[in-house]
């Protein structure tokens, strides 16, 4: 496993140090360590069941577990989701979690709660990326298109102005166009200086746009490295990018 | 005509009553999933703490904020040390367990101030004013008047306020709430504070005219359900509506069908339930639960 992959000098923002997770009985992580530098772009990928999803859960700490996760260096104790996102972890869940039966205006208002206040440029921002949010901002957020609730999702998170972003499927049941868009979204959020950790079965579009990818199998980490290397390797190729 | 309106008054005051303990109902409903059956109990405790302060001497407004504070206190302590602990447990055992507290608070009520029936002197004189050759009474503008500003009051917290938009937030998604930094079971705790004082304010609004007794708010508690199954369950809009609309309907159909009269209007409030769950089980506000698969 090279868990300290190529990062260069920069600081780590994130390290998972042999972290194990599990639902009652199952064990869904069997210790997972990987770093995750500061303005980074990591995507994971993995088969359904590897353990992607309880990985981004560990972090932004909706799942028990054992092992340490450092944050900016220093290591956590008694995560809890809300003081992850006091920390600046925003958690992007499958299934674009939103607040469906709230507004699309109360969402965004919704992202900024770890804030002092709704600040006018960050809305402004977000509806700059996405348009078509700022089209409908009193329609229920329940009512909008698969592609709008993703949007909705990111740009709430955006409005947290996080450190860390986390994203579980954002690809999922999109339109190609529409993920073409939320993934420019992303390549700018990370260019601005957002680090950014995306969950992805499109294993080649998660390649394209990310840095360093780590791949998961059975709940530990395989193989890890830069985005492009990964792409390259014969294993990854066969199994994820199907060719 | 003139009846006709002072009986459509006089239900908007008993409705503005119905409503305020329904809102109650519904705003715990929304956030928990859980029926509050104790909510009438502890809208009389309201009633007879705010009788006490009274009969120690203070001035009635005086007392009725205090009141207000110490129930929204008492709900929050509520919901830390009964409900909390088993908060992630069966939702029967929750609604059973606030049956419990039904009990258990009407019983500390009629150990502490006996089963007597008391005389509760409301801030409004029962004396009538003309409006137009119609007499209303000023008690019943009056109870409609502190029933409206504290439910327009509620709802502006609601709506208007950082504050009540995680509460909207925790009771729409509690997982999610938390992920964006609310802290959900300060929301919930909230949300019993705000409950209670929803039911001190219908409390000490229904004491003057019904006497002030353990069980007082029993009968209003039922019409309260029914007043929150009319305008649906999971509408405060519809919950506050749904009272003043059961309120003005109870009045009227007990002055002009004869064969109902006084004695049978808790019947019709359980008729209006029936109905609605045949004819409409969502209520007139409520939305029907559909789920994107």
């Amino acid at each position: 496993m090279r868990s300290s992959t190529g990062c260069g000098s920069d600081l780590s923002l994130l390290e998972l140090r042999d972290v194990q997770a599990r639902y009652g009985e199952i064990t869904a992580l069997h210790g997972v360590s990987l770093t995750v530098a500061e303005g980074d772009f990591v995507a994971i990928l993995g088969a359904n069941g590897a353990g992607k999803t309880t990985t981004l859960r560990a972090i932004s700490g909706t799942v028990k577990t054992s092992g340490d996760i450092l944050f900016d260096d220093h290591k956590l104790f008694r995560r809890s989701p809300e003081a992850m996102a006091r920390k600046g972890v925003a958690h992007v869940p499958e299934g674009r979690g939103t607040f469906s039966t709230l507004s699309v205006l109360d969402n965004l208002r919704l992202g900024a709660w770890v804030q002092r206040g709704v600040s006018p440029r960050d809305l402004a921002n977000v509806f700059e990326f996405f348009p078509r949010l700022y089209e409908r901002p009193d329609q229920q957020a329940g009512t909008l298109s698969g592609g709008e609730q993703q949007m909705l999702a990111l740009g709430r998170a955006m409005m947290a102005k996080p450190r860390l972003l986390l994203l579980d499927e954002p690809s999922l049941g999109l339109a190609p166009l529409v993920v073409r868009e939320i993934f420019a979204a992303l390549k700018q959020l990370n260019e601005g200086g957002t680090t950014i950790v995306v969950v992805e079965q499109n294993a080649a579009l998660a390649l394209a746009a990310a840095n360093h990818a780590y791949v998961l199998e059975t709940g530990r980490v395989v193989l890890g490295g830069d985005a492009a290397d990964l792409k390259a390797n014969e294993s990854v190729r066969r199994s994820y990018l199907g060719y | 005509m003139a009846n006709f309106i002072q009986q459509v008054v006089s239900g908007l005051a008993s409705g503005g009553i119905y409503g305020a303990l329904a809102l109650a109902i519904v705003l715990i409903h929304r956030a928990t999933g859980v029926l509050n059956f104790a909510q009438g109990e502890m809208a009389t405790l309201s009633a007879f703490v705010c009788w006490s302060l009274i009969d120690h001497g203070w001035a009635f407004w005086p007392a009725f904020g205090a009141t207000i504070f110490l129930s929204f206190a008492g709900g929050v302590v509520l919901e830390q040390t009964v409900i909390r602990p088993i908060q992630n447990g069966p939702l029967l055992g929750i609604v059973i367990l606030t049956i419990g507290l039904l009990i258990a608070i009407n019983g500390l009520t009629t150990w502490v101030w006996g089963g007597a029936a008391k005389q509760f002197h409301g801030p409004f004189s029962t004396a009538p004013i003309n409006v137009g050759g119609v007499a209303f009474s000023k008690q019943d503008i009056g109870v409609i008047a502190i029933s409206v500003v504290s439910v327009v009051l509620i709802g502006l917290l609601f709506t208007r306020t950082k504050l009540g938009l995680g509460l909207r937030a925790a009771a729409a998604n509690p997982t999610e709430a938390r992920l964006v930094g609310v802290r959900v079971p300060g929301m919930l705790a909230l949300g019993w504070g705000l409950a209670a004082v929803l039911g001190a304010v219908a409390g000490v609004m229904a004491a003057p005219s019904l006497f002030l007794e353990p069980n007082m708010m029993q009968t209003v508690l039922l019409y309260a359900f029914a007043a929150a199954v009319l305008g649906g369950m999971d509408s405060p809009v519809g919950a506050v509506i749904g009272g003043l609309v059961l309120g003005v309907l109870l009045n009227l159909v007990g002055t002009y069908v004869h064969w109902v009269g006084g004695e049978l209007r808790l019947a019709v409030a359980l008729a209006v339930i029936l109905g609605v769950l045949l004819i409409r089980p969502a209520g007139l506000f409520g939305r029907t639960a559909v789920r994107r698969v």
